[in-house]
């Protein structure tokens, strides 16, 4: 079966999704989904190991060979965010069963896990495929699903931020498709490695220029760069806890990786940054972004929207290190992208925990929480430390790669944004920590810590941001590898 | 088409915008037919002019006629709605003619599926073939779109409404509507009969699992506007649609993984039958028949949740 664990991977999610809609019973559901998380997770490191052994994988759907039929194309890039996205919902999806049963109704739940399987299904089948329309079609998979997930939030406003993200992420995955669309026209192909080979001689043409833009602003829309991102903040603040941790662990960087994919594999990184000024753009938006949005963050008194907004910060870090346009900033940027998935899958579980506790996670109701939730408290200040990126954390070490990829470049403007933006995380993770830690609650001196089945998912994100802290061997070097197999020998 | 276009910008009123867009969908149809497009033209007819005029019906019912006017212009909207439009058609200064031969789509992959497609797989309409065989993946995701939209629908609004008030919405006095009754009763077997002849006829003609699919719910559904939605739900109730639409899926996922387990790869049809040709014939009859269940049990499964909540008001 290792033959098609590339295909598998994908597959297992997609049709174990309509299995747990026929499910009755809440439990049921969760227990596939979560068994089919842990297979996943096996698949993607077994997968890993095989692109490491073997170099790009290649897998023709149907029988039919590209470019006649679709391809999965599994190269170290993907397997990298292959890994991720399994590793995150392996550790979100056991939490989710306590966490889901308070936050949602009984009824509803097995649906809910259907959801949840077709957003993994989605997110994995954009990064496994070779082909840019069947990027799509598991882009609107994972878009509706979590449109839906997001409506299921508690609070009513959930419904509007599903509605504004659900009108943004159809232009923004409309935007795609006409890109797509130019390009198609203009090669007469859809996959991604014949586009590549047959772009060249038409990439100086009107039409070809307008695809990248195209494109690019779709994208953008989806990973909510700066000024892109209106329907990130309340997305994710009214989204229940569990959806909210998942997106914004995999969400965004997913969209991100379909950039980078069309800009050094489809484009290739000379006709985008030398025939179209995509670098100082990205460069300026991502700058915008760290600054502006760690400022909002700074003012939030909700913890759930003030780490949406950092969310938003966070991306510029990756873009900056993209608009480097070199194979270190490459890496950099791909680091950051898996580095800051885990911080913001510990945090929001964090987060979930006192959700789960007092149903809300406002400033004031973390009043004397260091005391009350120990734990769950100790947890957010490790995920806090590793934004800030204080070192021995995850946090650090993307922030190092970056700034030594600016330095490299001779990049200063960025490396000012970099030390800018991280006094302002400081600023944010501060005001939670002297909230929790430092002022007394009147009525809250008992300890109502989450219960176990919250915590071991909580700590196991938090532990692994730690230990890829420590020992950055395996994720830079994965981080370089992938960043060598995209731009060359340029590292 | 144009001109309807700028009337559903300018107007305020949404029954009307709504009207219009249907006939916008039909026009595009038209010039899909035009461009010699039959499959997406059927489509189009089907899904735009047809049953989604009639979900935003239900939206409109449950929210409101008219749209509220702004109180200042909006000026920045324009402006970004102009730009994207100019990009687009600057864009297209570049492209290669519409319609000539040495076209790059005419010359890279086309060529064999309209040349070997008979070889290979055996079936006159070539559109099915690359639909359902050669991008057959793609269409496996479309199937699961439609389901998770219907999932999504039902997940919001679905379950919460008891038995027993969902009176028709369209027709709102369905007993004096004599002549809507009978009309309705002489056509609705007549689309049944239409959806399986395209359902069944998209290997050789236009058509296939999408229209065939839409088609067969909007009979159910015209039962729905006529009879009221209590009728319809005792000859299918909601309860089998929400086993129907995951079946579909599962029904195509799972044809593909039976050529995985006769060995081949994954949608790989060749497998399933004696001769490779009998089998792609057997592996698309199988994945049309799941995309067709899982289309029509969702849109009949979104309009009896709609009907649902309107009624609920």
């Amino acid at each position: 079966m290792s033959a098609h664990a590339q295909l598998l991977i994908v597959l297992l999610p997609l049709l174990a999704a309509p299995l747990a809609a026929l499910m009755r019973t809440p439990d049921a559901a969760w227990a596939l989904a979560t068994a089919i998380a842990w297979s996943v997770l096996s698949l993607a490191l077994l997968l890993l190991l095989q692109v490491q052994a073997e170099g790009v994988l290649s897998y023709a759907i149907g029988g039919w060979a590209a470019p006649w039929g679709i391809e999965y194309r599994l190269d170290p890039l993907g397997a990298l965010l292959q890994l991720l996205l399994a590793a995150v919902a392996a550790a979100i999806l056991p939490w989710t069963r306590q966490s889901a049963a308070r936050e949602l109704e009984r009824a509803r739940l097995p649906g809910f896990y259907a959801a949840l399987l077709l957003l993994q299904a989605g997110l994995l089948g954009i990064v496994a495929t070779g082909d840019a329309f069947n990027v799509f079609v598991f882009l609107e998979i994972s878009s509706l699903s979590t449109y839906a997930l997001i409506a299921m939030g508690r609070d009513r406003r959930a419904l509007t931020a599903a509605f504004r993200y659900l009108i943004l992420g159809t232009l923004g995955a409309t935007f795609y498709l006409i890109g797509v669309g130019l390009l198609y026209a203009l090669t007469g192909t859809l996959n991604m490695a014949d586009l590549a080979a047959r772009l060249p001689a038409v990439a100086d043409t009107r039409t070809a220029h307008t695809a990248v833009v195209f494109v690019t602003v779709g994208l953008g829309l989806k990973l909510a760069m700066f000024p892109l991102h209106a329907w990130l903040p309340n997305a994710y603040a009214y989204a229940p806890s569990a959806v909210t941790a998942l997106l914004a662990a995999t969400a965004t960087k997913v969209a991100l990786y379909v950039l980078v994919r069309f800009v050094w594999t489809i484009f290739g990184a000379e006709f985008a940054f030398g025939a179209i000024p995509l670098a100082a753009l990205l460069g300026v938006l991502a700058v915008l972004g760290m600054l502006i949005a760690s400022a909002v963050a700074v003012r939030q008194d909700e913890v759930k929207r003030l780490l949406a907004w950092s969310s938003v910060a966070q991306i510029g870090y990756a873009l900056a290190g993209l608009a480097l346009a070199s194979g270190a900033g490459l890496a950099a940027a791909l680091l950051h992208l898996a580095n800051h998935g885990l911080m913001k899958g510990a945090l929001f579980l964090a987060l979930g925990n006192i959700a789960w506790r007092f149903g809300n996670t406002r400033l004031s109701t973390l009043r004397g929480l260091g005391r009350a939730m120990p734990w769950t408290m100790a947890a957010f200040v490790a995920g806090g430390l590793s934004l800030v990126g204080v070192p021995l954390t995850v946090g650090f070490v993307s922030k190092w790669a970056l700034l030594q990829a600016a330095l490299a470049a001779g990049a200063w403007w960025l490396v000012g944004a970099i030390a800018l933006a991280s006094l302002l995380a400081l600023a944010y993770v501060w005001r939670v920590v002297e909230v929790a830690y430092f002022e007394a609650s009147e009525s809250r001196d008992l300890r109502c810590e989450a219960p176990l089945g919250l915590l071991l998912p909580t700590w196991l994100l938090v532990l692994a941001n730690l230990w890829l802290g420590i020992d950055t061997r395996w994720t830079l070097g994965l981080a370089e590898a992938a960043a060598r197999a995209l731009a060359g020998a340029g590292l | 088409m144009l001109v309807t276009a700028l009337f559903v910008v300018r107007t305020r009123d949404l029954l009307a915008a709504t009207m219009l867009l249907g006939a916008y969908s039909l026009l595009s149809a038209g010039m899909f037919m035009v461009l010699d497009a039959v499959d997406v033209a059927f489509t189009e007819a089907a899904v735009g002019a047809g049953v989604s005029t009639i979900l935003m019906l239900y939206a409109l019912v449950a929210s409101g006629r008219f749209e509220r006017t702004p109180t200042r212009p909006q000026w920045l909207p324009l402006l970004v709605v102009l730009a994207t439009g100019a990009a687009l058609v600057w864009g297209t200064f570049d492209l290669p003619p519409v319609g000539a031969p040495g076209n790059p789509v005419h010359q890279h992959v086309a060529p064999r599926y309209l040349q070997q497609s008979g070889a290979e797989i055996g079936i006159p309409n070539v559109v099915t073939s690359v639909l359902a065989s050669y991008r057959g993946y793609d269409t496996l995701g479309e199937t699961a779109v439609v389901f998770t939209a219907g999932l999504g629908v039902w997940l919001l609004i679905g379950g919460l409404q008891r038995r027993g008030a969902a009176a028709p919405v369209l027709a709102s006095a369905p007993h004096a509507n004599l002549i809507l009754r009978v009309v309705s009763k002489f056509l609705i077997p007549v689309i049944l009969l239409f959806g399986l002849y395209v359902q069944f006829h998209g290997e050789l003609g236009p058509g296939g699992g999408f229209q065939a699919g839409v088609i067969l719910a909007s009979a159910l559904i015209v039962h729905l506007q006529v009879f009221g939605a209590d009728q319809t739900r005792q000859i299918v109730p909601e309860s089998l649609l929400r086993v129907l639409a995951p079946l579909g899926v599962l029904l195509y996922g799972g044809t593909g993984v039976a050529g995985l387990l006769l060995g081949g790869n994954y949608l790989d049809y060749h497998p399933l039958g004696r001769t490779p040709v009998g089998g792609q014939h057997l592996g698309i009859l199988l994945v049309e028949l799941g995309v067709a269940l899982t289309v029509s049990s969702t849109m009949l499964l979104l309009c009896y949740l709609f009907a649902a909540r309107v009624a609920r008001r």
